[in-house]
């Protein structure tokens, strides 16, 4: 071994606190890069390689009912390779032991057999027997959370008939990876049910017989979906048919991908964070390192040694430090992957998971460290190599200072002597400083962030069902019914208002911009669904025309004044312009909503409802979905406390967790940052320090200096991370703004307080350790010492 | 102090730094301990300032015992009555002189101005220039005033001139003369410099940890007077 070398090992082990410390920062930082990026390249490849295996459709289209005939007419349509026809059925099911509703979809498979598309995967059991009427498969999400098992038994409620049915297999599909009940905020597996049954079972229950009113398609390869899809609509038009579409609107893809989309930018930017602090503390201790080695440089340079030699040296001191922690990063990360890919395939009702570690990855992972500390390194090796060997072996010259910008300001008359070291030595390094007060800052921008998924849900929630719509209940009927559906509602025991609505499928046209949606008529007046504007205060239904969600204004480019083309899909299917009477504010979905009268006008219909909004007795309210379900024209019940309450459930749960993690996380890298800043500063100053000892200030007196500095820092920081944090709040919420939800920027306001308190919990706990190092500090040396 | 012994382990091998040492000052004596390196007069000193404790021996300042004094009670003592003054000044890099002299006097109990400290060192019109801003005899000088802006009973200084050319290390002497002279602080230097001995009251020679000689000077010469 060379002499250099030995060197090399001897200031890596005289290094060793530091160096380690180090070491966990960047293995850390890897380890998250790593396992984010596998964990969204797997959950990327199981979801391709699921939808391959499965065969999941690319085209789909609901109608009200056509006759089985139609199919070979839609099998011909070119582009289409497969087409199958299948019969969908909205149910209640009533599980027992469980008192609350839980309402279903039922989709055909044909009897006892596989369907050619959306296959489904059996976790458990099997599939119906071909003559059996009252055999179900059911999601494994729904089974889970009921712990129903095949040979269990459910009631069930099809087209206003109960009956009973018996699980014989426990099932996942392509097309409810994502299972959430339409118009819901989240999956609530407890309350909604998928499940499959026997085509002739369905059909008979549905009134479905030789007739069908759902299609699923694929297509030829390399065949475009847009002209099936005009072409099917075409087709369907004139049974009902409610438009088709391709995968991009299909709802469980669509969330898939707005998940997997979000999981991806939370993926990059966690793991800069934590690649930007040990990049900062590589740099930091890099250059302190180098400076304290200033003689030695000298003595090397003055050997002979070249420029080249000893920048390589002091290089391989850092990548010594850095690789071992990259690689040891990459092995951590990959096995956090699989654990956290597990968790997202429960979450997503994956069957398996296809753990896939790119290696692109972990290249850009190691690469991303490495290249940081190099260039960290070469800063500080850099400002070495600027002096001659005979100027670099004298002891460094007293640092240059000038009074502090505050103290400039005026402030400083107040100041004691100690205060104005603290300032005046943060002031100097400005860089230094300004980087330890942004690693601190991103950690509490971490946890600020960690707290907008609670606020802007919690938020959204708040207006969504307290403020928009404050109904209790929300009853759909199965066809347009007369008035006296409504009062037959309202004779029910605890209901204490009812309000009718009309919704009719519709395209909202501008131009080539057009968007698929319903047009909902309202009472004008009514008390439990009311239109928002963009300050929350309820705005009236215009008589003159349409009000749209502004999001949708937005997709069609329209704005009050302005005229849209409306094509209703439903009865007689009148076309007609509307004028924008103006635009309503929305956090879930998109609507168009008139008065229920004009509506009936425009569809030259009759009064008639689709459902209607209760509001109902707390005390009633536990009975209700029974007796709703008994009325025969009901197709489907929400209550609105069961919303609120898996929402809480929801945050509960996977929130303690997640923000468990977050803190831990934002804590360490704080920590790690003003522990380590705190190191430099008293292995910079410990001379200066023992002086003031030596002079005869106290312990406590000595500590004020560093215990400042660090306070100070983080008081600049956490107002700096709040700011960060909202930024990167508003940079998200903008990212997911699309017509299912837009997230508003609204943050827990615990975050803030949590955030705070972590830093200076940091803080405190690196103040206390680096205190018990200035108890060691040897008066006696400084004296001695010149520099 | 009585019978001081001092004995250091470093690793393995054990250093006797003081071999009974037995010293008396005086108020207002000017005391110089002469000795070459490793002779144990930095010990000494440290011992005097309360930086550092005896291994046996007995070290009184004013009936008080400060060979068992805990850290507290030095601290207190190098507060209230010791002034430093080290061979490398020891000043804060970040503050100016002024307030280099201020953050001795705003923890003193019954301290002078800082400008009237640099005045007394012939800084006055200094006052506001940073230690980078000043030579080496200016910043031992701001040393000086920081030293004495307490009062101290005792000025203990280390090398004083180790780090200075012989012109100013003579200005900085003068400086320690004069105040001794105009404030009757007892002054303390340690230095392998004999020629400094000319200026002191008393003059004690160490060696191997034992003062080996002590000789009175009948007259003090003037700093002016001596060179090197």
């Amino acid at each position: 071994m060379r002499a250099l070398e030995r060197k090399l090992l001897r200031n890596l082990w005289a290094l060793k606190a530091q160096a380690l410390a180090i070491a966990l920062v960047v293995a850390g930082g890897v380890a998250t890069f790593v396992m984010s990026l596998a964990a969204v390249d797997s959950l990327r490849a199981t979801q391709a390689a699921f939808y391959r295996e499965q065969r999941f459709a690319e085209v789909f289209a609901t109608l009200k009912r056509a006759p089985e005939s139609l199919a070979a007419r839609l099998r011909e349509l070119p582009g289409v390779a497969t087409l199958e026809t299948r019969v969908r059925a909205p149910v209640n099911l009533q599980v027992p032991g469980y008192d609350q509703p839980v309402t279903g979809l039922a989709l055909s498979i044909p009897d006892g057999e596989q369907p050619a598309l959306d296959r489904l995967f059996l976790r458990a059991g099997s599939l119906p027997q071909r003559d059996r009427a009252d055999q179900v498969l059911v999601s494994e999400a729904f089974a889970e959370a009921h712990r129903l098992v095949p040979g269990d038994r459910l009631r069930m409620i099809l087209g206003g008939r109960e009956q009973a049915i018996v699980i014989v297999g426990v099932a996942l599909s392509p097309e409810y990876v994502y299972q959430i009940r339409p118009g819901d905020l989240f999956p609530d597996f407890r309350r909604y049910a998928v499940l499959w049954m026997n085509r002739t079972a369905l059909a008979a229950g549905f009134g479905m017989d030789g007739a069908f009113n759902d299609v699923v398609a694929s297509l030829a390869p390399g065949q475009p979906a847009a002209p099936v899809v005009d072409a099917l609509d075409e087709l369907l038009a004139p049974w009902g048919g409610l438009g088709a579409h391709d995968r991009e609107v299909q709802m469980s893809h669509r969330y898939l991908e707005q998940e997997l989309t979000q999981l991806e930018a939370m993926a990059r930017f966690v793991p800069l964070v934590f690649l930007g602090v040990a990049a900062f503390l590589l740099n930091v201790v890099a250059a302190r390192l180098i400076r304290t080695q200033r003689e030695q440089i000298a003595v090397l340079k003055a050997f002979g040694y070249g420029d080249l030699a000893v920048a390589g040296h002091y290089l391989m001191m850092v990548l010594a430090i850095v690789l071992p922690a990259a690689l040891a990063g990459v092995a951590a990360g990959a096995w956090l992957a699989d654990g956290l890919g597990g968790i997202y395939q429960e979450f997503f009702r994956f069957p398996w998971l296809r753990l896939r570690l790119d290696p692109s990855t972990i290249v850009t992972a190691i690469a991303v460290a490495a290249g940081a500390s190099v260039i960290g390194a070469l800063f500080a090796v850099r400002a070495a190599f600027r002096l001659p060997p005979a100027e670099a072996m004298r002891p460094a010259p007293p640092a240059r200072y000038r009074r502090a910008l505050v103290e400039r300001l005026g402030i400083g008359r107040w100041l004691g002597q100690p205060s104005r070291i603290v300032l005046r030595n943060l002031e100097r390094q400005p860089l230094k400083s300004a980087l330890s007060v942004l690693g601190i800052a991103l950690a509490v921008a971490l946890l600020v962030l960690s707290g907008l998924q609670e606020g802007a849900v919690g938020y959204m929630i708040d207006v969504q069902f307290r403020l928009a719509q404050r109904q209790d209940a929300t009853v759909v009927f199965n066809e347009p019914a007369s008035q006296r559906a409504v009062h037959e509602l309202a004779a029910l025991p605890g209901v204490r208002r009812v309000e009718g609505f009309r919704a009719a499928p519709a395209i909202l046209r501008n131009g080539h911009r057009e968007y698929r949606t319903s047009l909902q008529g309202y009472q004008p007046g009514g008390e439990l669904f009311r239109l928002l504007d963009r300050r929350l205060a309820p705005i009236p239904l215009d008589e003159g025309g349409v009000m749209l969600t502004d999001y949708l204004g937005r997709l069609l480019g329209v704005g009050a004044g302005d005229r849209i083309q409306v094509e209703i899909l439903d009865g007689r299917r009148p076309r007609f312009d509307l004028p924008v009477a103006g635009l309503v504010s929305e956090f879930v979905g998109v609507g168009a909503y008139l008065p229920q009268a004009s509506l009936e006008r425009l569809l030259r219909e009759g009064p008639s409802v689709s459902g209607a909004f209760l509001a109902v007795a707390p005390e009633a309210l536990a009975g209700l979905p029974r007796r709703l379900e008994q009325m025969p024209r009901v197709a489907g019940v929400t209550l609105r406390e069961n919303t609120v309450a898996a929402f809480d459930e929801l945050m509960g749960e996977t929130l303690l967790v997640y923000s468990l993690f977050v803190i831990v996380l934002a804590g360490s890298i704080a920590f790690a940052v003003v522990y380590n800043t705190a190191r430099i500063s008293l292995a910079e100053r410990s001379r200066e320090l023992s002086s003031l000892r030596v002079l005869g200030f106290t312990r406590a007196e000595v500590a004020y200096v560093l215990v400042a500095e660090l306070a100070l820092l983080a008081v600049l920081a956490i107002p700096l991370g709040f700011a960060l944090g909202a930024g990167f709040g508003w940079l998200l919420t903008q990212a997911l703004q699309n017509d299912l939800f837009r997230v508003p920027l609204v943050f827990a306001p615990s975050a803030f307080a949590t955030a705070a308190a972590v830093v200076i919990g940091a803080t405190a706990l690196s103040s206390l350790l680096v205190a018990r190092n200035l108890y060691r500090l040897d008066m006696v040396a400084a004296l001695k010492a010149a520099e | 102090m009585r019978g001081l012994t001092r004995v250091f382990r470093m690793g393995e091998v054990e250093i006797h730094a003081l071999r009974g040492v037995d010293l008396d000052l005086y108020a207002g004596e000017f005391v110089v301990l002469l000795g070459a390196s490793g002779s144990g007069k930095s010990t000494l000193l440290n011992i005097l300032g309360g930086l550092d404790r005896v291994t046996s021996g007995e070290v009184r300042y004013r009936g008080e015992d400060l060979g068992s004094a805990d850290e507290a009670a030095l601290t207190r003592y190098r507060r209230r009555h010791v002034g430093f003054v080290f061979q490398f000044y020891n000043l804060i890099a970040s503050l100016t002189a002024r307030e280099n002299v201020a953050i001795v006097t705003e923890i003193a109990d019954d301290p002078m101005d800082p400008a009237e400290a640099l005045a007394l060192v012939g800084l006055a019109e200094r006052l506001d220039h940073f230690p980078a801003q000043l030579s080496g005899g200016e910043q031992q000088r701001v040393a000086i005033a920081r030293a004495i802006a307490k009062n101290p009973a005792i000025l203990l200084c280390d090398e004083p001139t180790g780090a200075l050319d012989s012109a100013t290390g003579v200005r900085v002497l003068e400086v320690l003369d004069d105040i001794n002279r105009r404030l009757g602080t007892t002054t303390v230097i340690i230095t392998h410099n004999a020629v400094i001995a000319g200026m002191a009251d008393r003059v004690m020679r160490l060696s191997d940890g034992r003062i080996v000689e002590t000789q009175a000077n009948p007259r003090r010469a003037a700093p002016r007077e001596l060179h090197w």
